[in-house]
């Protein structure tokens, strides 16, 4: 793990690419000089505009994630897919949702899955509040090893793929404590390093440019230059999203322990009782779930090679502002 | 030198995603690898070693008030152990019923729920939480267990309550088949024993425990899940070690892969 972590806003560590050797001066790139230059006059300067070579186009690489935050990242991915899987199993001993501080199966559900024995056969039926909608071969009624069971949800979400209580909460907690330490290992670093209150925390400027960034983000207009070196506002906004949401998860998890609520009864009242907090757990689950699918679709519509290169190493190249070349720009370095 | 070092770290980022994806691929066969099995009971050594380490032994669980009692409490596991023998105990009201107080005690004894009555009694309302994931809030009446077993006089060498029951529970379908039956039973820790709240129950909200709460008497340990409240309890037995009995991890549940402790 790597300790020389950047104390932390992105700092640039190398220019160019990676083949020639990093130049720490000149991060707009000799390029853009090159374009200012041969665009107003060239005899007021001193020397000739270096050109960059067209098969290596300089471009600025910097060291974006540091040890701590990729290690941690990924870390957090296996977690979350065991806790998702293995949560899921759990879930289908008993696939109801209730709010309050009791429910069992008299008690009214806010959300159920279930089967029903009808004369055209089995139907697999998910209630969601006062609707209810017909998932046969999905949720309720659905095939494991090829035959039709009665299980919330399917063999192919759930880990293990069979339905067992006991052994999906052995994989539940083991990775609950990976995802408790991992979590504070996170936090812990992050406030140290700063990376947490500089990175992550959205500052009033940030929260004033939301609308521009919702709009960015519909048009699918990825930042470019100085603005591509720092998280925009809904990514601060999503990833403070998620340290909340993970948060909540194992408060949560540990409010429906009874052993825990003897400890520290509080949180009982916090989520109104065991049932709310089962209930919150779950819609936890499914906003991170939401989560997951949005940032994986951002990383593809980012350009997926550079950035889960920037998880794995540390290194992202920046993606160019083209503005930056155009006549506009000079002038106004100019002016 | 750099370039060593940086083929290194390829091969550990490579070898670790590998590890990542198999792990995830494989997840559902190796859950009953004996090697996972031990993680797992690593796992629950940590958390029930963090967990009482968090809280004296004494540290009692929530209590609630008369209108948070669930209309209706759910029985669950076995309903009616319906042996000839205990059937005849219904037709005659529990009259006959004896609790044996066994093992490592100065004192053997045999009580009638009769005796138990008589003992001073404590009422209590607490949630029940099942393994499953609901909850059902009850008030339970009954004799404190640790008051029992300081009468019979427990040998400093115990460490365990066991408790046997009369219904033989046949199992959930799980793992591709229907688990093997067994004669329910449980054990706690002889802390948990002496545990203020831990009662031997004869009520549940006002009346006396019908059949499918565990009549005439059962075990409540309040800061455990539902399936260590043993129903239908015949014998109280003191003991060091649970190794020999059944199948060898302290009761009906554990011995099919559920965590002995059970207060998460």
């Amino acid at each position: 793990m790597s300790v020389r972590s950047p104390l932390t806003n992105f700092h640039a560590v190398a220019v160019t690419n990676p083949v020639v050797p990093p130049k720490p001066t000149l991060a707009v790139s000799s390029k853009a000089v090159f374009v200012l230059m041969s665009s107003v006059d060239a005899d007021s300067f001193h020397g000739s505009p270096r050109e960059p070579s067209a098969e290596s186009p300089t471009q600025e690489i910097i060291y974006r994630h540091s040890g701590t935050v990729r290690w941690t990242h990924w870390i957090n991915v296996l977690c979350i897919l065991f806790l998702l899987g293995s949560g899921l199993n759990i879930f289908n001993a008993h696939p109801r949702l209730y709010w309050g501080r009791s429910g069992a199966d008299s008690d009214h559900a806010i959300f159920s899955i279930g089967a029903v024995d009808r004369p055209d056969g089995v139907h697999g039926l998910t209630q969601v509040g006062p609707w209810q909608f017909d998932t046969t071969g999905v949720l309720g009624w659905s095939k494991t090893n090829g035959e039709y069971q009665a299980r919330g949800w399917p063999s192919w979400l759930t880990i293990p793929s069979f339905q067992d209580l006991a052994d999906a909460r052995h994989w539940h907690i083991l990775f609950a404590w990976i995802l408790v330490f991992n979590g504070l290992l996170y936090v812990l670093y992050g406030l140290y390093a700063r990376h947490l209150q500089r990175d992550i925390w959205p500052t009033i400027k940030d929260l004033k440019a939301i609308p521009s960034s919702i709009v960015d983000h519909i048009k699918l207009k990825h930042p470019v230059g100085e603005e591509a070196k720092r998280y925009n506002v809904l990514q601060r906004l999503a990833y403070l999203g998620v340290i909340i949401l993970i948060t909540s998860m194992v408060l949560t998890g540990l409010t429906m322990s009874p052993w825990f609520n003897a400890i520290f009864p509080y949180t009982l009242d916090l989520f109104g009782g065991r049932q709310s907090a089962r209930t919150i757990h779950f819609l936890s689950a499914t906003l991170i779930v939401l989560f997951f699918f949005v940032h994986v679709a951002e990383v593809f519509l980012a350009g997926p090679f550079n950035e889960i290169r920037s998880m794995l190493t540390g290194y992202y190249r920046v993606p160019r502002d083209d503005a930056a070349r155009g006549p506009d720009t000079t002038e106004e370095k100019n002016g | 030198m750099a370039d060593a070092l940086s083929l290194t770290r390829r091969a550990a980022l490579v070898a670790g995603f590998g590890a990542a994806g198999y792990l995830v691929a494989n997840a559902t066969s190796i859950t009953q690898n004996a090697a996972m099995a031990r993680i797992f009971e690593g796992v629950e050594d940590w958390t029930r070693v963090a967990q009482r380490t968090l809280q004296s032994k004494n540290g009692l669980a929530p209590e609630y008030r008369p209108a948070d009692i669930s209309p209706v409490f759910k029985a669950n596991g076995t309903l009616n152990p319906n042996t000839n023998a205990y059937n005849a105990h219904v037709a005659s009201n529990f009259q006959n019923w004896r609790l044996a107080i066994k093992g490592m005690v100065q004192n053997p004894m045999s009580l009638s729920p009769a005796d138990i009555h008589r003992l001073p009694a404590k009422s209590q309302i607490t949630k029940h939480d099942c393994v499953e994931g609901w909850t059902a809030i009850g008030m339970w009446t009954g004799v404190p267990l640790g008051l029992l077993l300081t009468a019979a006089g427990v040998s400093p060498r115990a460490r365990y309550v066991v408790f046997r029951c009369a219904d033989n529970l046949t199992g959930e379908p799980a793992k591709g088949g229907e688990q093997s039956p067994g004669q329910y039973y449980e054990s706690i820790s002889i802390d948990d024993a002496f545990h203020p709240q831990t009662l031997i129950a004869y009520a549940l909200n006002g009346h006396p425990l019908d059949v499918q709460h565990g009549a005439p008497l059962r075990l409540r340990v309040e800061r455990q899940l539902g399936y260590k409240q043993a129903k239908y309890i015949e014998s109280i037995e003191m003991t060091d070690s649970f190794a020999s009995i059944a199948g060898g991890k302290g009761g009906y549940w554990e011995d099919r892969g559920y965590e002995w402790y059970a207060g998460i």
